[in-house]
C-alpha cells in the first residue's frame, strides 16, 4: 500500500465520520436517543479520559493538568467556535474582532460583580450576554454595509479598540484588570471551588449542549435558511426579498451573544481579568478554530474549537515549539483539505438530495 | 511597538509640536506606504489578504541587520559610540542593506506564494512540494526530538517521499475555497514569526542593528528641525514607489498585472501567464516590503520576531483606507494613517494610538465604502 493510499484511506474516514450523522438519524428512535444520550455522557465523563489507557496516552497533556486545559481551553474555544460558526460560517461575514465580544462578556461580569457592584455571578450572566448582544448590533449597524474584507478589517479594528480601552480605561481596572470576580453559585454536589476544576466543566459542557441544540433549531428555521442566501450570494438574496442586512445584523448580534456567554464563563472560572488576556491574536485563534473545523458545519465548529485548545497544550513537550507546530499545521490542513476537517458539502449534498426528493414527489418545497 | 509611538510630547501639546508631529507622521506614513503596497497589489490580482506579508517585512528587517552586522562587520558599538559612518562608505552601507532586504524578503514573498497559496489555487507544484514536505517532516519530529540537527535530518530524510506523495495531490487541482486561503496566510505567518523566535540566537529578545547614520538635523522647516533619516526614508519611499507604479503602468509585465487583476479568465485565454504574473506580483510586494523594513530599522534601529504583526495590521489599514487594490491608494492611505496616528496620539495622549487608527478608518469607511481612492488595480487607474 503507496503512500498515497493511505491518505485516500485516511479521507475517506474522515468522510465516513461526517456521514455518520445521517446513519445515526436512519435509526429507530430509541436507539437513536440513547446513542446520543451515551455520547453525551461519556463528554461528561472527559475528566477521566486521561486515565483510559489507550485514549489517555492520545489526549493528555503532559506538564499541565488535563482538566485545566479542556475547562480553561477547550471548553470555552468550542463556545466561542460556535457563536463564531454562526457569523462567518452560516451567515458568510468574517469576523476578525471576536475577541471583542468574549471580552464584554467577561467584563460585565468583572465589573458587576467585583469592580462596581456585588451581584452574583448567575445575575450577571444574562446581564453580559445582553450586553454583548448589543455591542454586536452597535458595531453591526454602520459596518455590515460593508463588504468582505472591508468588514474583516473593520471588525479587526473593533477588536483592537475593546482591548486598548480596557487598557486605558481605570474605571474599567486599566492594564491591572479586575481580580475577585464572582464564581457560579454551588449546584447541589458541583462546588465551584478553587482547586477543582470539574464543576466548571460540567457548567461548561452543559451550556454548549443547550448552544448546539438552540443552534441547530435556528439553523434549520427561516433565519438559517436566509443566512443560507445571503452567504451564497447577497445580491441573489436580496433580490428574492429576503432583508439581507437585517439577517446579517441578527447573525452578529447572536454570534456576539455566544462570544459574550463564553467571556462570562471564562472570567467566572479565572476570577481575574486583565486586557492582556484578549489579545488580537487570540480572534485569529478562534477564526482558525472555525475554519479548521469546517466553515459552516456545526461539528465542524466543535471539533475546530476543540483542537484549537487542546493542541498545544498536548504538545507543551516542546514548550516554546508549539505555537510554531500550530502554524504549520494550520497550512498543511489548508492544503490537504481546503474545507475544513468536516467539510459542510456533504451536508449540503444530502440537503440537495432531500430537496429534489420532495420535489419529485410533489410536495411543497422551501417555501417560507 | 512602543518605539513607534510619537516623541515623547506632552499631551495637548499638539500647536506648538504640529510641524514635528508631521514630519514623523509622513515619515511613518511612508514605511506603511510601502508595506501597504504588498497588501494591496496581492489584493489587487488574487481578492485575498496576504496576511502573511507582515512576517515578510519583519524577514526583511532581520535580513538588513544580517547584512549589516555579519556580511559587512559592521559593530553595534565601536569604543562606546556608535558606528557612524560617512560620505561614500555610508552610501554603500546603507544601499547594501536596502538591497539585502529587499532580495530577502522579495524571495520570501515568492516562497510563500509557492508554499502556502499556490497549491490551494490549484496549481501547485514542485518549490510548494518540497518546502511543505521538508517542513511537515521537520514539524513531525519534533514531537520526538528537540535536538535541531536530528529534527533536520529527519526533515529532509522526509522531504523525499512527502514530496512526491504531495505532488500527486496537487494534480488534483481542486481550487480552495476563499476563507482557506486566509488560514493558510494566518498558519504561515505564525510559522515564520516563530520560526525566527525559536532559532535566532537571541530568541524572544529584542536586536539592536548597528546605527551607522547619524541622526544629524538636516534642515529647519517652519521652526521644525527635520532630521536626515526621516528625509531619506521619505524620499526613498517616494522613490521606490514611483518605480513600482511606472512599472505596473509601462512595462509587458506591469500590463499583464493589470489584465490578471481585471479578469483572470480572459487573461489567461489571451495568453497571459497567470501563475507568472501572480509571481512577479508577489515579488514586488515583497521587494517593497523589504525596502520598508531597512529604513524602519534606519530610524528605529531595531527589530524583534514580532515587529511584523501590529506594522502589518496597520499597512492593511492603510491599503484599506486609501482604497484597496489601488497603488495611489496605498500612497495616501500610508500618509493619512501615519499622520492622523501622530496628530491623534498628541491630542488624546499616546495609549491611544491605535484605537485612533482604526476609527479613523471606521469614520472613513462609513462614507467612503471602498476607500478613498476606491478600488482601482483592476481599472488601470494607477
Amino acid at each position: 500500500m503507496s503512500l498515497s493510499d493511505t491518505f485516500k484511506g485516511l479521507t475517506k474516514s474522515a468522510h465516513a465520520v461526517s456521514g455518520l450523522g445521517e446513519r445515526i438519524g436512519d435509526l429507530p428512535r430509541v436507539s437513536r436517543w440513547s446513542l446520543i444520550a451515551l455520547f453525551i455522557f461519556s463528554l461528561y465523563l472527559m475528566p477521566w479520559w486521561p486515565e483510559v489507557p489507550v485514549l489517555g496516552w492520545l489526549v493528555d497533556t503532559p506538564g499541565t493538568s488535563f482538566e485545566g486545559v479542556i475547562t480553561d481551553k477547550v471548553v470555552i474555544y468550542v463556545l466561542v467556535a460556535l457563536g463564531l460558526n454562526v457569523v462567518v460560517g452560516l451567515a458568510g461575514l468574517l469576523d476578525l474582532g471576536y475577541v471583542g465580544f468574549y471580552a464584554i462578556g467577561a467584563y460585565v461580569v468583572g465589573i458587576l460583580s467585583s469592580q462596581h457592584a456585588n451581584l452574583p455571578w448567575l445575575v450577571c450572566v444574562p446581564i453580559a450576554v445582553i450586553v454583548s448582544m448589543i455591542a454586536g448590533v452597535i458595531l453591526g449597524t454602520p459596518t455590515l454595509r460593508l463588504r468582505g474584507d472591508y468588514l474583516a478589517i473593520v471588525t479587526l479594528g473593533f477588536g483592537e479598540i475593546i482591548r486598548i480601552s480596557a487598557n486605558n480605561a481605570d474605571w474599567l481596572g486599566g492594564s491591572r484588570g479586575i481580580s475577585k470576580i464572582a464564581k457560579p453559585p454551588n449546584i447541589g454536589p458541583l462546588k465551584f471551588g478553587v482547586l477543582d476544576a470539574k464543576p466548571y466543566f460540567f457548567l461548561g459542557l452543559t451550556v454548549i449542549i443547550i448552544t448546539v441544540f438552540f443552534l441547530r433549531r435556528l439553523e434549520n428555521s427561516r433565519v438559517g435558511r436566509a443566512w443560507n442566501a445571503v452567504r451564497e450570494d447577497e445580491d441573489a438574496a436580496e433580490l428574492m426579498g429576503v432583508p439581507t442586512f437585517k439577517f446579517k445584523l441578527w447573525a452578529f448580534a447572536i454570534g456576539a451573544a455566544i462570544g459574550g456567554l463564553a467571556g462570562t464563563l471564562y472570567a467566572g472560572k479565572v476570577r481575574f481579568i486583565n486586557p492582556s488576556n484578549f489579545p488580537l491574536q487570540l480572534s485569529i485563534l478562534f477564526i482558525a478554530a472555525v475554519v479548521l473545523g469546517g466553515t459552516g458545519n456545526m461539528w465542524g465548529a466543535v471539533i475546530g474549537g476543540a483542537v484549537v485548545g487542546w493542541m498545544p497544550e498536548r504538545f507543551r513537550g516542546f514548550a516554546d515549539k508549539r505555537v510554531f507546530v500550530f502554524g504549520v499545521a494550520l497550512v498543511l490542513v489548508m492544503v490537504f483539505r481546503p474545507q475544513g476537517l468536516i467539510p459542510r458539502k456533504i451536508r449540503k449534498e444530502r440537503w440537495l438530495a432531500n430537496w429534489k426528493q420532495r420535489e419529485s414527489e410533489g410536495g411543497e418545497v422551501a417555501r417560507g | 511597538m512602543k518605539s513607534l509611538a510619537t516623541p515623547s510630547t506632552p499631551t495637548r501639546s499638539i500647536y506648538r509640536t504640529f510641524w514635528d508631529l508631521t514630519v514623523t507622521g509622513i515619515a511613518l506614513g511612508a514605511i506603511y506606504a510601502l508595506v501597504a503596497l504588498g497588501y494591496t497589489l496581492v489584493y489587487g490580482v488574487l481578492r485575498l489578504i496576504n496576511f502573511a506579508h507582515s512576517e515578510i517585512f519583519m524577514v526583511g528587517t532581520f535580513a538588513t541587520l544580517i547584512t549589516a552586522t555579519n556580511f559587512l562587520g559592521i559593530p553595534l558599538l565601536e569604543a562606546g559610540n556608535y558606528p557612524y559612518r560617512t560620505g561614500f562608505t555610508l552610501v554603500a552601507i546603507l544601499l547594501a542593506c536596502i538591497v539585502g532586504g529587499m532580495v530577502v524578503s522579495g524571495a520570501g514573498a515568492v516562497l510563500l506564494e509557492r508554499v502556502a497559496y499556490r497549491p490551494l489555487r490549484g496549481s501547485g507544484e514542485h518549490v510548494g512540494a518540497v518546502v511543505l514536505a521538508f517542513a511537515s517532516a521537520f514539524t513531525a519530529s519534533l514531537v520526538f526530538t528537540e535536538t535541531t540537527r536530528t529534527n533536520v535530518i529527519i526533515g529532509l530524510i522526509g522531504t523525499a517521499p512527502l514530496a512526491v506523495l504531495y505532488l500527486r495531490i496537487f494534480r488534483r487541482g481542486r481550487q480552495a475555497p476563499r476563507l482557506a486561503f486566509l488560514i493558510s496566510a494566518i498558519g504561515a505567518s505564525t510559522a515564520i514569526a516563530e520560526a525566527v523566535a525559536i532559532w535566532s540566537p537571541r530568541d524572544r529578545e529584542q536586536y539592536q542593528t548597528p546605527r551607522v547614520l547619524e541622526k544629524k538635523v538636516l534642515f529647519e522647516f517652519l521652526g521644525t528641525e527635520v532630521r536626515i533619516d526621516y528625509v531619506l526614508v521619505i524620499v526613498g519611499a517616494l522613490l521606490m514607489m514611483t518605480a513600482l507604479v511606472l512599472f505596473v503602468n509601462r512595462t509587458r509585465l506591469g500590463r499583464g498585472v493589470r489584465a490578471v487583476a481585471q479578469d483572470v479568465e480572459t487573461a489567461k485565454i489571451l495568453g497571459v501567464n497567470v501563475d507568472f504574473v501572480i509571481l512577479i506580483t508577489f515579488l514586488l510586494g515583497g521587494v517593497m516590503a523589504g525596502a520598508a523594513a531597512m529604513m524602519f530599522t534606519l530610524v528605529y534601529d531595531q527589530t524583534r520576531f514580532n515587529i511584523g504583526f501590529l506594522l502589518g495590521v496597520k499597512s492593511f489599514t492603510a491599503a484599506v483606507l486609501g482604497g484597496i487594490g489601488n497603488l495611489r491608494g496605498a500612497l495616501l492611505g500610508g500618509l493619512v494613517l501615519g499622520l492622523g496616528e501622530n496628530y491623534g496620539a498628541a491630542i488624546f495622549g499616546g495609549q491611544w494610538k491605535d484605537v485612533i487608527a482604526f476609527v479613523l478608518l471606521l469614520v472613513v469607511l462609513m462614507f467612503r465604502p471602498t476607500g478613498i481612492l476606491g478600488e482601482s488595480l483592476a481599472k488601470a487607474r494607477v
